[in-house]
């Protein structure tokens, strides 16, 4: 029996009123409903109800071999599918001892902080329209759409990616991704000044945002949530600074943070990552070592019996990968810690007090990717 | 034999010239022209929106997709009108027919040059006003009869706003009138001839744009069909021409709107080189790009944060500019 509570006739003619916000909303990304209970526009209660697009990608995991689990992991959160995959890739690494070699971990870093931006595009630009600026959405989309394609040429799919594997990637960047990942970094250098114009400095945008959905540093470290909304808190957490993996100790860039813990802090952390992440890449083409892009690996690995914890940073947060292995070619167990999940519960801490609108705006800010929060 | 000696001629003549003939015809032009118009200003919305957010907006119908909202008129006719259930019927169908009499009836007194005016009359602004007042009872037997709490939040949000933004916008309008004396349309484009109110009167002309774009429920004050949190507002449940209805009354009310800040503010029909028709019709079609433009360029405000604005900010403004206006024409 699922626990979906519908508007009661007991609440029908009370001041107080619940609100199905969801399954089907313009703004809720997919299928997320979310329970409110509304004193006028002013909201008591919210509850999150999840479970909707739950696809059992876990237990699936326990059906089939390692290799083919790969496709699975860019499904959970299709956003940053090329980060999960890599993700997912490095966990079996890690139980199987694989080395992966140095040109391989750099190509992996270039395509997983191209994915990272074209999520935080998403992120972002979806937060302004949720509070009703439709043009930043098509514009942020626009220059997704260049790292689309840029990642089409090499993965060969533009969403959910299954471009790395155990000990590698599956092909080596040809210059046509080299030159127009150059191109693509200069281009979106010379946007940053039109987002600043059209949304930073867009008095109505500061208004809806400041002081909305204040998550303070103590919240967010209760509810474990992660990524730009933790450090939007104040809280200078990465995965890739603070438990470094891959290529990432190598290379120079920054943790943006902000101290309000606000939706505008959130939105400007997302920003500022993207800069981030463009340094990164940068720094990977100029560096991008010779040699092969995958080690020599069996054509189906058996792990020996035991189990590896790895953790990454997705572009919502902290993403936890616990593989259990019984020795055989079939993992025991696979679980994935959904950063969403965590993020989306500090919601029902936040919202209560705030306008229905912000309820919109908070969680827009906070970027949830529902079927990473089902899995 | 001369042919205005036969007297049934002479009768049809003398009907000619009566003020029913007139008022048949301009009704009949109305009638044919706001449709037309609103499809016309659905595709400018769409290419507007498009151009601003680097896509090139419709293209497949017709060139450069001029016939997409035709299409879209005979998709929407061919649509059932569905009515859910536990609604209240009688409110439900009448909302979206009483949405569009206001969006008719405010051509009436609207003069576009010296000679084309349907009727002129004594209190033609107050007209205009008044009716426009009716559209938020509309809005509001929509909201509440179509039994959906988002509907009913939307509603509840337009009486609300409308009220609100309904004072600025005629203190604003009598800062002109006590200028001009007189609530005909075409005495007050006579008053422009030489400067324009906008000069005289800058702040009441801002004022009476954002307050008329909050009347019409435009973005940045779309709050009342709020896309992002209640799916759409007031017509969430309408389907079909009951939905198209609303949008017809939509823009037509904004094309009314644009007029009235053409007639009170930008001179009416008076500029140079063209004839006064073709001035009318391109500053209100300049008054709606720029509507437009705002709309696509600016987030909504929060409800509370309209209400602040309409109520701490327009009104001081303009009833502090209405004083001024009267010291200055009494000193004068």
């Amino acid at each position: 029996m699922l626990n979906i509570k519908t508007i009661d006739d007991a609440t029908v003619n009370q001041r107080v009123y619940q609100l199905n916000l969801g399954p089907q909303h313009p703004s809720t990304h997919g299928v997320m409903h979310l329970l409110v209970t509304l004193d006028g526009e002013v909201v008591i209660k919210i509850e999150p109800i999840i479970g909707y697009s739950h696809r059992g990608h876990e237990k699936m995991a326990e059906n089939r071999i390692y290799e083919q689990f790969l496709p699975n992991p860019a499904r959970m959160d299709y956003l940053s599918g090329m980060i999960f995959n890599h993700g997912y890739c490095m966990a079996v690494e890690k139980l199987c001892g694989i080395e992966v070699p140095r040109r391989a971990e750099y190509i992996r870093v270039i395509t997983s902080e191209l994915n990272r931006i074209a999520s935080h595009f998403i992120g972002a630009m979806d937060y302004a329209m949720g509070l009703g600026a439709i043009t930043p959405f098509l514009w942020g989309w626009d220059d997704r759409e260049q790292i689309l394609d840029l990642l089409e040429g090499i993965a060969g799919s533009r969403l959910t990616y299954s471009y790395g594997r155990f000990g590698g990637v599956r092909n080596d960047i040809d210059q046509a991704f080299y030159n127009g990942t150059r191109r693509f970094i200069d281009r979106l250098r010379g946007r940053f000044w039109d987002y600043e114009n059209l949304i930073n400095q867009n008095i109505i945008f500061i208004k809806r945002s400041k002081g909305v959905g204040v998550i303070s540093k103590e919240d967010a470290l209760t509810y474990g949530v992660t990524g730009p909304s933790l450090r939007g808190s104040g809280v200078k957490y990465d995965v890739r600074k603070n438990e470094p993996y891959s290529a990432y100790p190598e290379f120079n860039f920054e943790i943006p943070t902000r101290e309000a813990g606000d939706c505008l802090a959130r939105y400007q952390v997302r920003m500022a990552e993207i800069e981030q992440s463009l340094n990164i890449i940068e720094q990977a083409l100029d560096h991008l070592p010779p040699g092969p892009v995958r080690s020599k690996v069996p054509r189906f690995v058996t792990p020996p019996e035991g189990e590896c914890y790895l953790t990454f940073e997705s572009a919502r947060g902290a993403v936890g990968f616990y593989i259990v292995s019984d020795g055989s070619r079939i993992p025991y167990r696979i679980k994935v810690r959904a950063p969403s999940f965590s993020n989306l519960f500090a919601m029902t801490k936040i919202c209560p007090g705030h306008f229905l609108a912000d309820v919109i705006a908070i969680f827009g800010s906070i970027d949830v990717t529902v079927p990473e929060i089902d899995r | 034999m001369n042919i205005t000696q036969l007297p049934y001629i002479k009768d049809i003549f003398a009907f000619m010239g009566s003020d029913l003939m007139a008022a048949v015809i301009g009704l009949l032009i109305i009638a044919v022209f706001v449709p037309l118009n609103v499809a016309f200003l659905v595709l400018v919305e769409r290419k507007v929106a498009g151009h601003i957010q680097l896509r090139p907006g419709p293209m497949e119908v017709g060139p450069h997709g001029i016939l997409q909202t035709l299409i879209d008129a005979v998709k929407l006719l061919g649509k059932e009108m569905v009515t859910p259930g536990m609604t209240d019927k009688v409110l439900f169908f009448l909302a979206p027919i009483l949405v569009v009499v206001p969006a008719f009836v405010g051509w009436v007194p609207i003069s576009f040059s010296p000679i084309m005016q349907i009727r002129e009359m004594n209190v033609g602004v107050l007209l205009i006003f008044s009716f426009s007042s009716i559209s938020i009872l509309s809005i509001l037997m929509a909201g509440w009869s179509s039994n959906n709490k988002y509907s009913l939040i939307g509603a509840v949000r337009a009486v609300a706003q409308n009220v609100a933004y309904e004072i600025p916008l005629l203190l604003s309008t009598m800062s002109v009138i006590i200028m001009t004396n007189t609530f005909r349309m075409s005495e007050i484009v006579n008053a422009q001839s030489s400067v324009w109110h906008i000069l005289y009167q800058p702040v009441a002309a801002i004022i009476f744009i954002i307050a008329t774009t909050a009347e019409c429920n435009r973005a940045p004050f779309d709050l009342v069909e709020a896309e992002s949190e209640l799916v759409s507002g007031f017509h969430t449940e309408y389907t079909g021409m009951r939905f198209s209805l609303f949008f017809l009354a939509e823009y037509t009310n904004m094309v009314i709107a644009a007029s009235m800040a053409t007639v009170l503010f930008l001179g009416g029909w008076f500029g140079p080189f063209f004839p006064g028709l073709i001035w009318f019709v391109i500053k209100v079609y300049f008054l709606i790009f720029v509507v437009m433009w705002v709309r696509w360029t600016y987030p909504r405000l929060r409800f509370d944060q309209l209400m602040n604005f309409a109520w701490k900010v327009l009104i001081p403004i303009a009833l502090v500019n209405l004083l001024i206006t009267a010291i200055v024409l009494k000193v004068i």
